[in-house]
């Protein structure tokens, strides 16, 4: 087992180097950045100071271990645009990303459970069907339609929710948060929303196929004998059953939901992680890009080694033959 | 009579499903309306001599300067939306095809490679592609297309990055399933070459499948097009897709002008739910386990 989480972990490693210089070598590949930076009027002297100060005349190699030893010391560079540490800007806004993310994953998977149980439990009723057919929409339409019509309807023709924003923040540990407020929570709604119809299909076809397969197996023919009521059976045998392959996905998800946010955030406004890159990469703004986009590899290969640690805890024909 | 081809069978059976055919009917009207967008385009969107800013953004129904009526009304440059959508169609399925059976190409290659070959090549190749299926294509697209910067072929080449691990997934797991049957010991045991085997025999068995994966990628390029397009990442403004035209119509929502937005929404909805209903019914067909 040991030798596996090395094995594994060398593997992670491995990637992440080898995703940092792609990253670092392609973003160096855009545009000049120094025109962005200093005014179009500047004199020669002006230029030349700040593409030194930059460190952009040296080169590429070298700034590339320069950037890595920094990395590694916590120090990601400095926005060229807001002119403040990268991690400073991105931590500002990653308390905004959080709380839209986990709100639409919570919400898609306890919605999606229950719609799932209940179309796995009377497949053939009309509810059903309709639920299915309504999953298999919400697999082809892309989310950033699913937006528009949610601002149309909502904010637009209704005028019952706002259309972009975060509304009124709470100071938490001195972090602003939208949930506590009234009026936060109105600016939540739609984003959230939009971000939960992505994640609902897939709940839903996990949960009913789950459903269906167990509600045929002895544990719930036992437990009917055994004169439980339905409602019992469904909450305390069937849940705990569907419930391993769900939290699996959930943890995947999250990753996942984290990048499709920067669609979401964009069309609402939202100001998070993934509307700072978009701006970013319209600006040319390299160290936030840079940044954004080492965390994100580094959050997908954290999750997946956490992911093959766990499956290989649970199945032994994972490490054995992993080892082999 | 038409029973006894396999082509003859498969489509009597497609046949059955109602649904399905109207799908099919619908893909190939806006195919053609896509190839014959110049001919039957009541303006040539793209013709500046054409455009009034007069006409901008009116209601469906307007009669412009042109003298005839903009049956969806004009866009903020004063372009005939629906001249606008049948090129926005053209551009979208280019692309949506063009990514699709490119990532098709090079995915199947390698999937169908790293199975006949086995070993460590086999087992470098899927590593790769199973860390890349690890991560959201959207994100890898985004990615790309910000580094490559605008153009067709920029955008065609992220999203074929984006999506050929799936085809390499699908034919791996199709090819590594064939090449231990017999039929493919018995072609190696011939004097045969290592070429003529794979193309001969081991790919065309790998097909089906694969058939399936490209119609629901190309209705995901698509899909993943109109929505870089949409952020400002896809196409430069010359060449407007669906998702720019959505995009460009979107500060227009606000003040009620939602028809910009929604009729070329709705022109890539229908498009994309009617390739992927296609793609289901081809996928239940294939599937044995389904078969009657």
């Amino acid at each position: 087992m040991l030798g596996f989480i090395i094995q594994r972990f060398l593997q992670a490693v491995v990637v992440m180097a080898v995703m940092s210089v792609i990253v670092f070598c392609g973003v160096y590949a855009i545009g000049n950045p120094i025109d962005i930076v200093i005014p179009p009027d500047a004199t020669q002297e002006i230029r030349a100071e700040a593409i030194r100060r930059l460190g952009l005349d040296r080169p590429l190699w070298e700034q590339y271990f320069i950037f890595i030893g920094n990395l590694l010391q916590g120090d990601l560079g400095r926005s060229f645009v807001y002119n403040i540490p990268v991690l400073e800007l991105i931590g500002g806004r990653l308390p905004a990303t959080l709380e839209l993310v986990l709100i639409s994953v919570i919400t898609a998977t306890v919605l999606g459970v229950s719609l799932g149980i209940y179309a796995g439990y009377r497949p053939d009723s009309w509810l059903a069907k309709t639920i299915m057919a309504v999953s298999v929409l919400g697999f082809s339409v892309p989310s950033f339609w699913v937006g528009l019509i949610l601002i149309l309807t909502f904010a637009v023709n209704l005028g019952w929710l706002p259309a972009g924003g975060r509304g009124d923040t709470v100071l938490i540990w001195g972090v602003p948060w939208s949930f506590p407020t009234l009026d936060g929570l109105a600016h939540i709604v739609l984003p959230a929303l939009n971000l939960a119809l992505f994640k609902l299909a897939m709940m839903i076809r996990l949960a009913r196929a789950g459903t269906r397969e167990i509600m045929l197996t002895d544990t719930i023919k036992f437990a009917r004998a055994a004169g439980l009521s339905e409602g019992t059976i469904l909450r305390r045998h069937l849940l705990k059953l569907i419930s391993i392959p769900i939290i699996t996905v959930f943890g995947l998800e999250l990753g996942s939901t984290l990048a499709f946010a920067v669609v979401t955030e964009t069309i609402f406004s939202w100001p998070g992680v993934g509307k700072l890159i978009i701006d970013s990469i319209g600006v040319l703004d390299r160290p936030v890009m840079v940044a954004y986009l080492i965390l994100v590899a580094f959050l997908f290969v954290t999750i997946n080694f956490v992911v093959d640690l766990v499956f290989a805890l649970i199945d032994p024909r994972v490490r054995h033959g992993a080892s082999a | 009579m038409r029973q006894s081809t396999p082509l003859g069978r498969f489509w009597a059976e497609f046949r059955e499903n109602r649904v399905a055919v109207v799908a099919l009917v619908v893909v190939v009207l806006m195919s053609l309306l896509a190839i014959f967008a110049p001919l039957i385009s009541p303006q040539n969107p793209y013709d500046l001599a054409n455009l009034s800013l007069l006409d901008a953004r009116r209601a469906p129904g307007f009669v412009g300067s042109g003298g005839y009526a903009h049956l969806l009304g004009t866009d903020p440059q004063g372009r005939d939306l629906l001249s606008a959508i049948f090129y926005g169609l053209r551009i979208s399925i280019q692309i949506g095809l063009a990514a699709g059976l490119v990532a098709l190409t090079i995915g199947a290659s390698l999937g169908i490679l790293a199975a006949y070959l086995g070993g460590r090549l086999e087992s470098l190749i899927m590593r790769i592609v199973d860390l890349q299926l690890s991560f959201p294509a959207i994100l890898l697209a985004l990615v790309l297309v910000a580094l490559l910067g605008q153009g067709k072929a920029q955008l065609i080449g992220a999203l074929v990055a984006a999506q050929y691990a799936y085809f390499a997934r699908t034919a791996y797991g199709a090819a590594k399933a064939e090449r231990g049957k017999d039929y493919i010991e018995a072609a190696l045991a011939t004097p045969l070459s290592g070429r003529v085997v794979i193309l001969r025999h081991l790919l065309p068995n790998c097909m089906p499948p694969l058939i399936v994966v490209a119609t629901v990628q190309i209705a995901n390029s698509i899909s993943l097009e109109a929505t870089l397009s949409f952020l400002g990442l896809g196409l430069p403004v010359t060449e407007p897709s669906l998702g720019m035209l959505i995009s460009n119509g979107f500060p227009y929502m606000m003040s009620g002008r939602y028809w910009i937005s929604v009729y070329p929404g709705v022109a890539l909805i229908i498009l994309i739910v009617a390739i992927n209903i296609v793609g289901d019914q081809v996928r239940d067909q294939f599937n044995p386990r389904l078969r009657k």
